[in-house]
């Protein structure tokens, strides 16, 4: 019972994760029509976002060190901390939350950057060209990262309040024996919360009834005088901020390296599949139910039972999806379905 | 200059198919003004040549485009490397394992991902390709031998090389009847292979069953209702540029013995579209270019450093050049991947026919420029005639773009 509560939450982190690359891969695709096979670079963009600001955070001068007497040493102290002591200690240890201060503009300029000035270009372009730009996009943006920090991974610690583990196990009342990092949990609770706000966006907002309307049918939209290729640019920026927000705070559980993009990417574009191409709801739920049940795969006696299997699950359910239900788990009749 | 009597259809096919085999066999010749005449890299073009062709039959004919044919690619690879453990050190039934292997591998991944098309199929195919490639390294290490890859050993059975000439104690080396295929040797090998190759690709594209394929791509619900069951024709594509990169898979092995998991990565399918969409979509010639262009820059690229570029910039002043070269170290060396990806854009974006559209643009350019200077002395009818044809494809590319948002509706759909 332990084991099953554990490799459930397990998933779950991850699935929050796939979800919310899923939800924004959705939105372009509802919005623009535009296979977007970029949307992984932009999620490890987001999480070098943590990286950079936790670096711009520790920007440091060389003092002297009092406490060593002997001879004269030098260490280095982070302005911040020299400038307001405690508070800028707390200020770095928050680096990776507070940098979504810093991602959400970067990915707004670069979402408008990208949709402006290379996506719109291929809205009446066949889907084989859209998935080619933007997989040559994929590959510029991942090699200016490389160039830029190295092709290492880059740790990006989460705050020392959440570093330890939570036992979630005597809070259900299960004894002990289950415990969940406070990260991931926290993570979990975020991408609850980051698509809890997309989804009253575009359910309570004007704007987004507006959207909703446009991805019915972009034409009658258009006949009424409203200016849907605006909004929709607006969507695609949104849908980059959901994936950068994804990629900052994922940064301390899996240390951010130029090449994590792509394997999101294919693992997310499987989640859209499954929960059916075009439905936001579906590409939470399907985001959520391959992290759990690819987490279930990867448990030693499921792994006895068929060798590989933790390798190969989501894909296979991919596969079963599209011959069995080629529309996906909630996907509308007639959308995409060829 | 006037022939005689023009060229039927298929003896200017016969002239294309020699000049094309004159080209590749002359390469060592020829590519030596480009520094490119050694045979590690002319065996890598003729190989990769081959791996685009096979997959501009499918992707160029039929317009399913796969996103995961470095899966066959590594299939035929490990077929031919277990082929000569335990067979023989001879290619030719490396080679022939290898394509068939790859095909049978081929029809099963087919069989499956035909069922879908467009988006849907890109993604299958790329599942599936993930989907080897992680098995490769996981539970297949008893065939992949995982990481390390596949490697010949001392000890292998070699079943027939021991049983005609006896068992040896050190490995040899890959050979055809005797005549070892490393070096000029292994290149002329690929070489033939690829004029075979290219000559069956002709054949293909010159058949009905082409025609079929690309009424395919241009249509494939009219084809639908007229009463043709289309899957079988685009499962046969599938299966043909399957074997196709099972060939090159197994000549990637017969010049170096052996093989790795990395092969079937994505990077490696998305290279391969990189290389047929660079040279030019349903063209002939095209993939071929686009594989020699690529390998041959990264080649180039990916060997040059912050020194050699000091050196290529070294007329500038002093402080240009050390900016020249910070910026230009970027694209070069461990960078070059951004110079393919920045290519890969620049192509689809502007170029979509790729180098083939645009030599006949050029060609076209070259052409009604030579047709306005003579008509600027004679203002004869010739001119006009040698004018119209580029103006009418400049008109139908123009209305092309135009009437393209219109589709977008449709697309959705």
């Amino acid at each position: 019972m332990d084991a099953i509560l554990l490799q459930f939450l397990n998933g779950l982190d991850k699935g929050g994760a796939y979800a919310l690359i899923a939800l924004g891969l959705t939105l372009i695709f509802g919005t623009l029509g535009v296979v977007n096979f970029a949307h992984g670079a932009l999620f490890m963009i987001g999480a070098f976002c943590a990286v950079a600001f936790h670096r711009l955070l520790t920007v440091s001068k060389v003092v002297k060190d009092e406490s060593i007497t002997f001879f004269d040493a030098y260490k280095e102290v982070p302005y911040l901390t020299a400038w307001f002591g405690d508070f800028g200690q707390t200020l770095i240890d928050y680096a990776v939350p507070l940098s979504i201060l810093l991602a959400i503009p970067i990915m707004l300029l670069l979402g408008l950057a990208i949709e402006r000035g290379l996506i719109r270009h291929f809205y009446g372009r066949s889907h084989a060209d859209q998935i080619l730009v933007t997989f040559g996009l994929a590959i510029v943006l991942q090699e200016i990262i490389k160039a830029w920090f190295g092709a290492n991974p880059i740790p990006a610690p989460a705050p020392a309040a959440f570093a330890g583990s939570a036992n979630v196990g005597a809070w259900l009342g299960l004894g002990g024996g289950v415990s969940y990092p406070w990260w991931r949990l926290v993570y979990f609770l975020f991408s609850l919360a980051v698509i809890g706000l997309v989804f009253a966006f575009l359910k309570y907002t004007t704007f987004g009834m507006v959207v909703r309307a446009g991805m019915r049918d972009r034409e009658t939209v258009g006949l009424l005088g409203i200016n849907i290729q605006k909004r929709f640019t607006i969507v695609f920026a949104i849908a980059v901020i959901v994936a950068g927000l994804a990629g900052a705070m994922y940064a301390p559980i899996l240390s951010p390296h130029y090449h994590m993009g792509m394997e999101f990417l294919v693992l997310s574009f499987v989640v859209v599949v499954v929960g059916g191409m075009g439905s936001l709801e579906g590409a939470v739920l399907a985001g959520f139910l391959l992290g759990i049940l690819q987490s279930f795969a990867a448990m030693n006696q499921v792994k006895a039972l068929i060798p590989g299997i933790d390798q190969v699950i989501i894909y296979l359910v991919a596969i079963v999806v599209l011959l069995v239900r080629p529309r996906g788990l909630m996907g509308r009749a007639g959308v995409m379905e060829s | 200059m006037k022939l005689a009597r023009p060229l039927t259809p298929a003896q200017k096919d016969w002239l294309l198919v020699a000049g094309f085999a004159l080209a590749v066999l002359t390469m060592p010749v020829w590519m030596r003004p480009f520094g490119a005449a050694y045979p590690d890299l002319l065996q890598r073009f003729v190989i990769y040549a081959i791996f685009a062709v096979g997959f501009n039959i499918l992707f160029g004919l039929t317009g399913y485009l796969s996103f995961g044919h470095a899966a066959f690619l590594g299939a035929g690879s490990y077929t031919a490397v277990w082929c000569f453990k335990l067979l023989s050190m001879n290619v030719i039934p490396a080679v022939l394992f290898g394509v068939l292997v790859a095909a049978l591998f081929a029809a099963a991944i087919g069989y499956v991902s035909l069922r879908r098309s467009g988006i849907y199929f890109a993604i299958l195919t790329l599942a599936f390709a993930e989907m080897s490639y992680n098995l490769a390294y996981s539970v297949l290490t008893p065939i992949t031998n995982g990481e390390t890859g596949l490697q010949l050993r001392r000890a292998d059975p070699r079943v027939l090389d021991t049983w005609i000439s006896g068992p040896t104690d050190y490995i040899p080396s890959t050979n055809l009847f005797g005549i070892d295929m490393t070096g000029f040797n292994g290149f002329y090998f690929c070489a033939v292979m690829l004029i075979l190759a290219f000559y069956l690709a002709l054949r293909i594209t010159r058949s009905p069953f082409g025609t079929m394929l690309r009424a395919i791509r241009s249509n494939q619900n009219r084809l639908k209702y007229t009463g043709v069951h289309t899957r079988p024709y685009a499962l046969a594509a599938f299966v043909i540029s399957g074997a196709y990169a099972g060939l090159a898979g197994s000549l990637l092995a017969v010049t170096d013995p052996l093989a790795g998991a990395e092969r079937m990565q994505w990077t490696a399918s998305g290279e391969v579209v990189l290389m047929t969409i660079l040279g030019g979509v349903g063209t002939l010639l095209g993939p071929i270019l686009g594989a020699v262009v690529i390998k041959y820059f990264e080649n180039i690229f990916s060997a040059f450093n912050t020194q050699t570029l000091h050196g290529v910039f070294d007329f500038l002043p002093d402080g240009v050049e050390n900016g020249v070269v910070s910026i230009a170290s970027l694209f070069v060396g461990e960078g070059w991947h951004l110079t393919l990806g920045l290519m890969f854009m620049l192509v689809v974006i502007f170029v979509p026919g790729g180098i083939m559209e645009g030599l006949r643009r050029l060609g076209h350019w070259l052409r009604s420029a030579a047709a306005r200077v003579q008509g600027g002395e004679a203002r004869g009818m010739q001119a006009g005639e040698a004018r119209g044809p580029a103006l009418a494809a400049r008109h139908g590319r123009a209305r092309r773009h135009r009437g393209a948002p219109a589709r977008l509706h449709d697309l959705k759909r």
